[in-house]
């Protein structure tokens, strides 16, 4: 063996001691060195994956490293973060989840094998897709204050459609239905399709719905729109008042997503990934799109970590009396 | 018409261009492999290929996405018809009739005639879809749940039909398959049915598992059985021609006019229409057929019927996309998402303010159906040389296709133990004389049936007579009713054991 390659060797081997000596704060500074895999809970294309892909393209460039998403559907989302929650906390697995799961699984799931913030640090919100009450273009009430006295007045009668036990449109109208005090019948539907599918043709009465779905068929006069369960207007639909503004603030709904990563991910990660966010929720492409779709994008206060906590914390106290009273 | 014309010229010139045509060729051959490939469907494949359509301009992503669904239509008689295994839910009815052709050396013909059933129905489909594809939404809007459940009664008296042995024990079949759809979570409250806390039983059987154990894995461990072999070796020597005859074609026309007529009304209604459709297909033809105990024995019309008809139903099935926005199933809902990606939301106004995207997929079907048959006429011959490859070689390659393909639905060892086990009870199916056909039948109508049962009592508060008054939903029980009177009634008992049952051995 020459010098070269002893030198070689102990070359190697001193890398190695280096290797092992590493912190785990030295490897978070230089994060991320390789692809991160970011886990969808739902199929492509639906309202969850596309706010995570037009996100995620954007951090991607910031942070240098490709950003592949993995969708994996089943149960709810659940399937998937239980996935999540049992992946290495090193920062290169990432889950989107959303007001679902994160929040309403809780009082839906009892057997829930992670809890949302025992599980899970919060990296930041992304997006929030408010709700809106929708009914058949033919439901007598004309506005939300009717069609309050109307449900009322009519609670044997009027039916709710929903998208599955458990899905956005379920819990939202189940909190609409808490706050007017009534117990209508919900029927339930294999997805949102075919939910609006039957809103159209008038076989049901009304649904509450995240709005990517219902905008254009609320500009083709297929189905009304009441109010908007934000605390603004939502600019795709500008005539379609808040509920605040049309006489029931009690109802506030939105279906947010949000990027959180397993517990124990390093903090300096944490603060890396979020910082990436922050920046493509100021790019004005990234506004564009997520706009277009009808998104509320979370302002200067709400972006941090801790903020996001705060949200699933109080998410999880908003669903649960909501959902365990129906269950 | 002037309108119409100008439609399609902006839809041809949208698809003909070098990309667009390049996008079409590659979905149609992607669909062709999934639907020969058992168990890999075409939701999952769809699903898996989404994110490469992300960079593509939108329209093209959409004819692409659209060539994968109807080619997979296409290709997924190949394996019902060369080994017994349908390759999609499709494809069940043509095992029947199709394999049967295979066993007698007439694989050639029976290929060729589901290409040729499928471009003519395809063809048939577009035009339908361009000119009236507007008013026919109002028929997909018309379908609400009580009119789905008396389809479903329908449908499940059509299925006795297709059993060739005793009409007990089919009934018994399809009762078996309707238990084995209960499988899951209930659909209203979201509990727990029949799983036994096995996490992947949660969201039910999988059509791909059932199919692949009880017809694929049957047939192999039945084919296995001592004095099989020698009748395996006979299929391979009477091979004769790859094409069917002029009488092949005299036979099959009417059966491909009516399974496209058929296949064009029942894909129209979201959910399951290209299912229905093709069973529809076949049953009718049985009953209007002088002979019909020539089906379940290697008849062409049971193969180019249902061919016909699950071409068309794909196609007409884009109708209420193209028109309301509304996606009818899994396929198209991951097609809306690939326009979501592209910041267009479909809805009522898309063929207004999409023109060029509508018509430029409704032109590239016609295209891509025509693509599909030059692609798989030639084909027919390679299929065909494939059946003389010696068995013991044959299939170890099937069984590992079909468990990687029911892998790849869930990535859950689960289901291909399931598959297994279903293997080992389709075999004692076979062996006992029951036949699998009614049962994947029963397991895929169940769901839809009960589900719109529950719909339409909830909306109706629990009052029975809704699916009597109703018309659509009373005229649908009426017929079903005067198919199960014509099937008890003592007096016509004669007749119907001529049409249900020819031989009890």
């Amino acid at each position: 063996m020459n010098w070269y390659g002893r030198s070689l060797v102990s070359g190697c081997l001193a890398a190695l001691a280096g290797l092992a000596s590493l912190t785990a704060q030295a490897q978070a500074q230089s994060y991320p060195t390789r692809s991160i895999t970011m886990i969808v809970p739902f199929a492509a294309g639906g309202p969850t994956d596309v706010i995570a892909r037009i996100v995620t393209g954007h951090m991607a460039q910031t942070l240098g490293q490709t950003i592949i998403i993995e969708n994996v559907v089943g149960a709810g989302g659940t399937t998937a973060t239980t996935r999540a929650s049992r992946a290495a906390n090193d920062g290169y697995t990432l889950i989107t989840g959303h007001m679902g799961t994160h929040a309403a699984s809780v009082p839906l799931y009892p057997n829930l094998a992670y809890h949302p913030e025992k599980s899970f640090e919060p990296v930041g919100l992304l997006a929030g897709t408010p709700i809106l009450i929708l009914a058949r273009k033919d439901f007598p009430p004309k506005d939300l204050k009717e069609f309050v006295a109307y449900v009322k007045a009519n609670e044997t009668k009027v039916n709710a459609a929903h998208a599955g036990v458990g899905s956005v449109s379920n819990v939202s109208c189940e909190l609409l239905n808490s706050v007017l005090g009534v117990k209508p019948v919900g029927v339930p539907f294999n997805g949102t399709g075919p939910a609006m599918n039957a809103l159209v043709a008038g076989q049901v009465d009304y649904m509450c719905d995240q709005i990517v779905n219902a905008v254009p068929q609320v500009n083709g006069g297929t189905i009304k729109a009441y109010a908007v369960a934000t605390p603004e207007r939502n600019p795709s639909l500008p005539n379609v008042p808040t509920t605040a503004e049309a006489g029931l603030p009690a109802f506030q709904a939105q279906a947010w997503n949000a990027i959180f990563a397993p517990k124990g991910t390093p903090p300096e990660v944490v603060a890396k990934l979020n910082e990436a966010i922050v920046k493509a929720l100021d790019d004005e492409a990234v506004r564009k799109r997520l706009l277009d779709l009808g998104s509320v994008i979370p302002a200067g206060a709400d972006r941090t970590p801790a903020a996001l906590g705060k949200l699933v914390n109080s998410e999880i106290a908003k669903w649960t009396p909501v959902l365990k009273a129906v269950n | 018409m002037a309108d119409l014309f100008s439609n399609l010229a902006l839809g041809f010139g949208v698809a003909f261009t070098p990309t667009n045509l390049m996008l079409c060729l590659i979905g149609a051959l992607v669909g062709t492999l999934v639907g020969v490939l058992p168990g890999i469907g075409t939701i999952a494949t769809v699903a898996m290929l989404l994110p490469i359509t992300f960079g593509l301009p939108p329209v093209g992503a959409l004819i692409m996405l659209a060539g994968i669904y109807y080619g997979a239509q296409y290709g997924g008689s190949t394996t019902s018809i060369l080994v017994n295994i349908p390759g999609e839910a499709g494809s069940v009815v043509t095992a029947l009739d199709g394999f049967q052709m295979a066993k007698q050396g007439r694989a050639g013909p029976a290929l060729a005639i589901a290409a040729i059933g499928s471009f003519f129905a395809g063809c048939v489909a577009t035009v339908l879809i361009a000119v009236l594809g507007a008013p026919l939404t109002k028929l997909a809007l018309a379908f609400g749940p009580a009119e789905y459940f008396s389809l479903m009664v329908l449908g499940l008296i059509f299925a006795v039909v297709l059993a060739k042995g005793s009409v007990l024990k089919a009934i018994a079949m399809i009762v078996f398959g309707l238990l084995l759809s209960m499988v899951g979570s209930d659909i209203e409250t979201g509990a727990s049915r029949m799983a036994f806390n096995i996490p992947e039983l949660a969201d039910g059987l999988g059509f791909a598992t059932v199919a692949m154990g009880l017809f694929g894995f049957a047939e192999i461990i039945r084919n296995l059985d001592a004095g099989s072999e020698s009748d395996r070796e006979l299929v391979q020597q009477k091979v004769t021609g790859l094409m069917p005859t002029a009488k092949d074609l005299k036979d099959s026309a009417p059966a491909i006019l009516r399974g496209t007529a058929l296949g064009s009304i029942l894909g129209i209604l979201p959910g399951g229409g290209a299912v229905i459709a093709s069973f529809a297909a076949y049953t009718l033809e049985k009953k209007i057929s002088r002979h019909p105990e020539r089906f379940g024995r290697g008849a062409i019309e049971g193969v180019a019927a249902p061919e016909s008809a699950n071409n068309a139903a794909a196609q007409t099935s884009f109708i209420p996309l193209l028109t309301l926005g509304i996606p009818p199933n899994a396929v198209m809902a991951l097609m809306v998402g690939a326009m979501t990606i592209h910041g267009i939301v479909p809805g009522p106004q898309v063929m207004q303010k999409q023109p060029e995207l509508v018509w430029g997929m409704i032109a590239s079907m016609w295209i891509g159906n025509l693509m599909l048959l030059i692609i798989n006429l030639p084909l027919v011959g390679i299929w065909v040389r494939l059946l003389r490859v010696p068995y013991r070689l044959m299939f170890p390659c099937i069984v590992i296709f079909c468990a990687i393909g029911i892998y790849s639905v869930n990535n859950a060892p689960t289901d291909v133990v399931l598959a297994g086990v279903f293997g080992l009870v389709g075999y004692w199916l076979i062996k006992h004389d029951f036949e699998p056909a009614p049962l994947l039948l029963g397991m895929v109508l169940g769901p839809l049936m009960e589900e719109n049962l529950r719909r339409a009592l909830l909306i109706s508060r629990g009052d029975w007579s809704v699916f009597l008054t109703r018309p659509l939903s009373a005229v649908l029980i009426g017929i079903a009713a005067f198919l199960l009177i014509l099937a008890v009634l003592p007096t016509l008992r004669k007749k119907r054991d001529e049409v249900f049952v020819e031989s009890e051995n």
